[in-house]
């Protein structure tokens, strides 16, 4: 694990020679090579949440959790590098806010600007606080600290400021290009550390058949089956809401617009290379399902740990029998989930109906505990930290591009010297960090504060493809109607929410504040719909707004709509090497994937 | 670019994988791969690094080289060079 962090750091020093410009910084330059940018384009979005939050719904719904890579991915990826990389590399935009000046107009562009950096510095701190969480549960450092003689309360504050000095190093001297370097780098460790671990647990529950015949019930491999209905599958959605609100709106918003993951591939040196990188991006993300959905299932699979007796006979003759009793905890659970514990009065947690809760969170950290001897077990647990670094690096990279260029050089200081914002870009790392770690602190005051945040940027991000869908391709959308559109979506958003409530909860977080018209059978049907109304009232209310104003001249829009800029010239490359074909290869995976496990 | 990631990157899964293997070796047969099902996975996964590693190391190796034999690529159409 020391290594890893030394040569994280080691990685930073060297590239520091190169950071000569801001472009070097925030940009890398513009010239990687596309496979590095593609593997960054799915390491920087392969944070905290994704790891242990897909395992964990890999034990709580089975290989219906992989609709969020091949549903909620996979075509929203292809969408990016075939239509919208054009506009967003061509245009010569340093981000994405950046774009929306250019294509629409400066309060557009604020908009997005400020919700986005706020949002990238919550997210950093959501990540940084989950791990220093699992870093305390897991009892990684109480080792260190207890030969060192240092109380273990520290362990958390040690964990917060550990990966912010790592990130922030790292960041503060090569930039996005150190950034992507270690994302690439947290990519292969992530592999490393988790192939092993689903490896020895498909062996350990007999193969795949085994696995078929351990599993509490035969739904869970399969993701389409009781789609029809939504009280006919474990995820409570029909197929309707799961491919518009799921497929559609949620993961084109995502992959599609955020400056998080996009950022890497405006890092590349060709246009026909940016286009390349989220498609090089899909091919892992397709399989990625078996590296953190399949150790979650594995774990429901696996037998509950009992008490074990071993007997051994020493060197002198005298016979030690050694029992080992698994925790309350672990002995409630099922397969190796854990019943989830009450963190203040270390009790089980019932539900209503009496039996104990499982904490999915930590079904992948306990098949790495349970299955990894001394030795792997570093680096499964280096695997882990590397997840949740990837994930703030990310999102600090992206805060510090668009608070210099779209806040500070925008609004405060305008025409400084390039030196000036390169400077600006390295303090603006070190504030993003110190924000991150006060939201991380935040979070451990209020109990609510991490579902409360991620809600709000559901209500931000849900409308926001709407508004670059109608500016790409639609050349009378106008500035107006972008900035009302943009804020009715959200509007509308919050609106839905506080109307609906899924089944089984309480009116307040989890909508229902407003009045209770409606009731989801789950919170993910709750979402999904949630986003489709925002996206479809910030579609419609766009329209209309833009009818009534005056476009932008078209001469002004060359390279930003579809209609006005002239197709990526391709001529002198061979069909199989163009993007498109790569293009139609993965849809046609994605298929076929789909029908196997169907 | 000037640093093929391939190099730093390749080192250090070499490194991982030759610390797993020695350690491996050395506790062949030890009570901890009870865990693992008596497969000594810091054995077999340590050599699968290793080679990973290797040829990263060796690819980059290589790569790098070309980059320097060849000139300096013209900065592609439609790119702005600032600085340098």
């Amino acid at each position: 694990m020391l290594l890893y962090f030394v040569f994280v750091l080691g990685i930073g020093f060297a590239l520091k020679r190169y950071m000569k410009t801001s472009k070097d910084f925030f940009q890398a330059g513009r010239a990687l090579p596309a496979w590095i940018c593609g593997l960054a384009f799915i390491s920087a979005n392969l944070g905290a949440q994704e790891v242990i939050g897909m395992g964990a719904s890999g034990a709580k719904y089975g290989i219906a959790t992989s609709h969020f890579y091949w549903i909620g991915a996979i075509p929203a990826m292809i969408f990016v590098g075939i239509f919208m990389m054009p506009f967003y590399y061509g245009s010569k935009a340093r981000s994405v806010p950046e774009f929306l000046r250019l294509r629409f107009d400066e309060k557009t562009r604020a908009l997005n600007a400020c919700s986005f950096a706020v949002m990238t510095v919550f997210s950093s701190g959501i990540s940084m606080y989950a791990m220093a969480r699992l870093i305390q549960t897991l009892h990684v450092f109480d080792y260190i600290f207890l030969s060192a003689g240092l109380p273990l309360g520290y362990i958390f504050h040690f964990s917060i400021l550990l990966s912010a000095i790592i990130v922030l190093g790292y960041i503060f001297l090569g930039g996005l290009t150190s950034a992507i370097y270690n994302e690439v780098l947290q990519f292969f460790l992530i592999i490393a550390g988790f192939l092993p671990l689903v490896l020895i647990g498909l062996k350990n529950v007999g193969g795949w058949s085994g696995l078929k015949a351990s599993l509490p019930s035969p739904a869970y491999l399969h993701s389409w089956q009781g789609m029809e209905h939504a009280n006919t599958n474990p995820l409570g959605v029909e197929w309707f809401g799961l491919a518009m609100g799921l497929g559609f709106v949620l993961s084109f918003g995502y992959w599609c617009t955020d400056f998080l993951v996009i950022q890497t591939a405006m890092a590349t040196d060709t246009q026909e290379n940016a286009r390349r990188v989220p498609l090089i991006a899909a091919i892992p993300k397709m399989f990625f399902p078996f590296l953190v959905i399949l150790p979650g299932l594995l774990a429901i699979a696996a037998t509950t740990p009992k008490a074990v007796t071993t007997t051994k006979v020493e060197a002198n003759g005298a016979i030690v029998r050694n029992t080992s009793f698994p925790s309350e905890a672990e002995l409630k659970g099922q397969g190796l989930v854990p019943a989830k514990t009450n963190p203040l009065t270390g009790k089980i947690m019932l539900d209503a109906s009496g039996k104990p809760l499982l904490d999915y969170d930590l079904a992948i950290p306990s098949m790495l505990l349970h299955y990894f001897p001394t030795g792997i077990l570093g680096l499964g647990l280096t695997a882990l930290l590397a997840s949740f670094m990837s994930g703030m690096a990310g999102n600090v990279t992206a805060f510090n591009t668009v608070w210099t260029y779209d806040l500070y050089q925008s609004y405060i200081k305008k025409g400084a010297s390039d030196r000036h914002y390169l400077a600006m870009g390295r303090w603006a790392t070190v504030g993003g960090i110190l924000l991150s770690m006060a939201t991380a602190y935040a979070a451990t005051g209020f109990n609510n504060i991490m579902d409360t945040l991620q809600l709000v940027f559901s209500f931000v991000n849900a409308p926001l493809f709407a508004t670059f869908l109608l500016g790409m391709f639609w050349k009378r959308a106008t500035g107006n109607g972008a900035f009302i559109g943009l804020i009715s979506g959200t509007t509308a958003a919050i609106i839905h929410h506080g109307l609906t409530l899924p089944i089984e909860a309480h009116p307040g977080l989890h909508g229902g504040w407003i009045a209770i018209v409606h009731h989801y059978p789950s919170d993910m049907a709750q979402n999904f719909w949630t986003a489709i109304w925002a996206f479809s009232t910030n579609f419609v209310v766009t329209i209309i707004v833009s009818l009534f104003g005056k476009p932008k001249p078209e001469s002004e829009l060359v390279g930003l709509v579809h209609s006005l800029t002239p197709k990526p010239e391709l001529g002198h490359l061979p069909w199989w090497r163009r993007p498109e074909a790569l293009a139609i290869v993965l849809l046609v995976m994605v298929v076929g994937l789909n029908i196997i496990f169907r | 670019m000037n640093l093929d990631l391939r190099i730093p990157m390749g080192l250090m899964f070499t490194l991982v994988g030759l610390i797993l293997t020695v350690y491996g070796f050395s506790t062949q047969g030890s009570e901890i791969y009870q865990k693992s099902m008596g497969i000594n996975a810091n054995l077999d996964w340590g050599i699968v690094l290793l080679i990973f590693g290797f040829t990263m190391f060796l690819l980059g190796r290589r790569g790098q080289r070309e980059a320097l034999r060849k000139p300096q690529k013209p900065a592609p159409e439609g790119t702005i060079r600032r600085g340098h």
